[in-house]
C-alpha cells in the first residue's frame, strides 16, 4: 500500500511517501501507526504521540479504527491548518 | 457556477465577484471572504503545503453540503499554496445567492470547514527560524457550531 506523510510528520520521517506490504489479514490505521513507530528513529519521533496525528484513507478523513487493505492509500499528518 | 482552485498564483476578489454576478442575473448578493497573511509576531513568510487530490475532494464535499443547506447561485474558492509573505492573499471564498443571508452564512460555513478539514498545513518563518502552525481550538469550535445539535 501507498503511505503519504505531510508537514512535520514528513519532515521527521524524512520522506513524503513510501510503499509497504500489509499483513495478509489486513490491519487498522492504528496497527499501521504502531508498526511504523516501531521502526524507530524519525518514525518513533513522528508517531510518539498519536493524539497529534490525523489519518486519511483514499482521500477521506478516518478514525484510527478504520481497516486497511493493500490497495488503499493512507496518509498521516498533523491536524490541518489551512485557510 | 462552481470553481475550486488550489494554486500558487494570486487571485482577484473583485474579478471573482463580477464573474459570479455576471453568470446569473438572479444573483442579488455576493459575499467574499479574503484571508490575508498577517505579520504575526514578526512573521516573515508562510509556506503552505497540501495533499493534492484529497484537498479538492474535501473542499468539494463541503461545497456540496453548503449547496444542500442554502439556495446558492454560484461560488468560487481559491486557496494558495507555496511561500507567501505578509500582506499577500491566501484564501478566497466567494458565494452568490439571491439574498444576502444565504450568501453570508454559506461563506462562513465554507471558510470554517476549510480551516478545520481541508488538508493544508502552514510552515511559518520568523527570520531564520521555522515552525509549523498548530491547529486552533477556536477554529474547531467555529466549525462545530454548524453541526446539527
Amino acid at each position: 500500500m501507498k503511505i503519504l506523510y505531510f508537514a512535520w510528520v514528513r519532515q521527521k520521517i524524512g520522506k513524503g511517501e513510501e510503499d509497504i506490504a500489509l499483513p495478509k489479514q489486513g490491519c487498522t490505521v492504528s496497527d499501521l501507526l504502531t508498526m511504523l513507530r516501531d521502526r524507530g528513529d524519525g518514525y518513533a519521533e513522528a508517531f510518539a504521540d498519536p493524539s497529534r496525528i490525523r489519518a486519511a484513507v483514499n482521500h477521506e478523513h478516518v478514525r484510527f479504527d478504520a481497516r486497511l487493505g493493500n490497495d488503499d492509500e493512507v496518509a498521516f499528518f498533523p491536524p490541518v491548518t489551512g485557510g | 457556477m462552481r470553481s475550486i482552485r488550489i494554486q500558487p498564483e494570486d487571485f482577484d476578489p473583485v474579478a471573482a465577484t463580477a464573474a459570479l454576478a455576471a453568470n446569473n442575473l438572479q444573483v442579488g448578493a455576493v459575499v467574499t471572504f479574503s484571508g490575508i497573511v498577517r505579520r504575526d509576531d514578526g512573521l516573515s513568510a508562510l509556506t503552505i503545503e497540501h495533499y493534492p487530490g484529497m484537498t479538492e475532494r474535501e473542499i468539494a464535499r463541503h461545497v456540496e453540503e453548503a449547496e444542500r443547506r442554502w439556495p446558492l447561485l454560484g461560488l468560487a474558492i481559491v486557496h494558495r499554496i507555496g511561500r507567501l509573505v505578509p500582506g499577500e492573499n491566501i484564501v478566497l471564498v466567494a458565494v452568490a445567492a439571491v439574498h444576502r443571508h444565504a450568501a453570508f452564512e454559506a461563506a462562513e460555513f465554507l471558510i470554517d470547514y476549510l480551516k478545520t478539514r481541508a488538508p493544508f498545513w502552514k510552515l511559518e518563518e520568523r527570520g531564520a527560524a521555522t515552525g509549523w502552525v498548530e491547529a486552533s481550538e477556536n477554529d474547531d469550535s467555529a466549525a462545530a457550531r454548524w453541526n446539527p445539535p
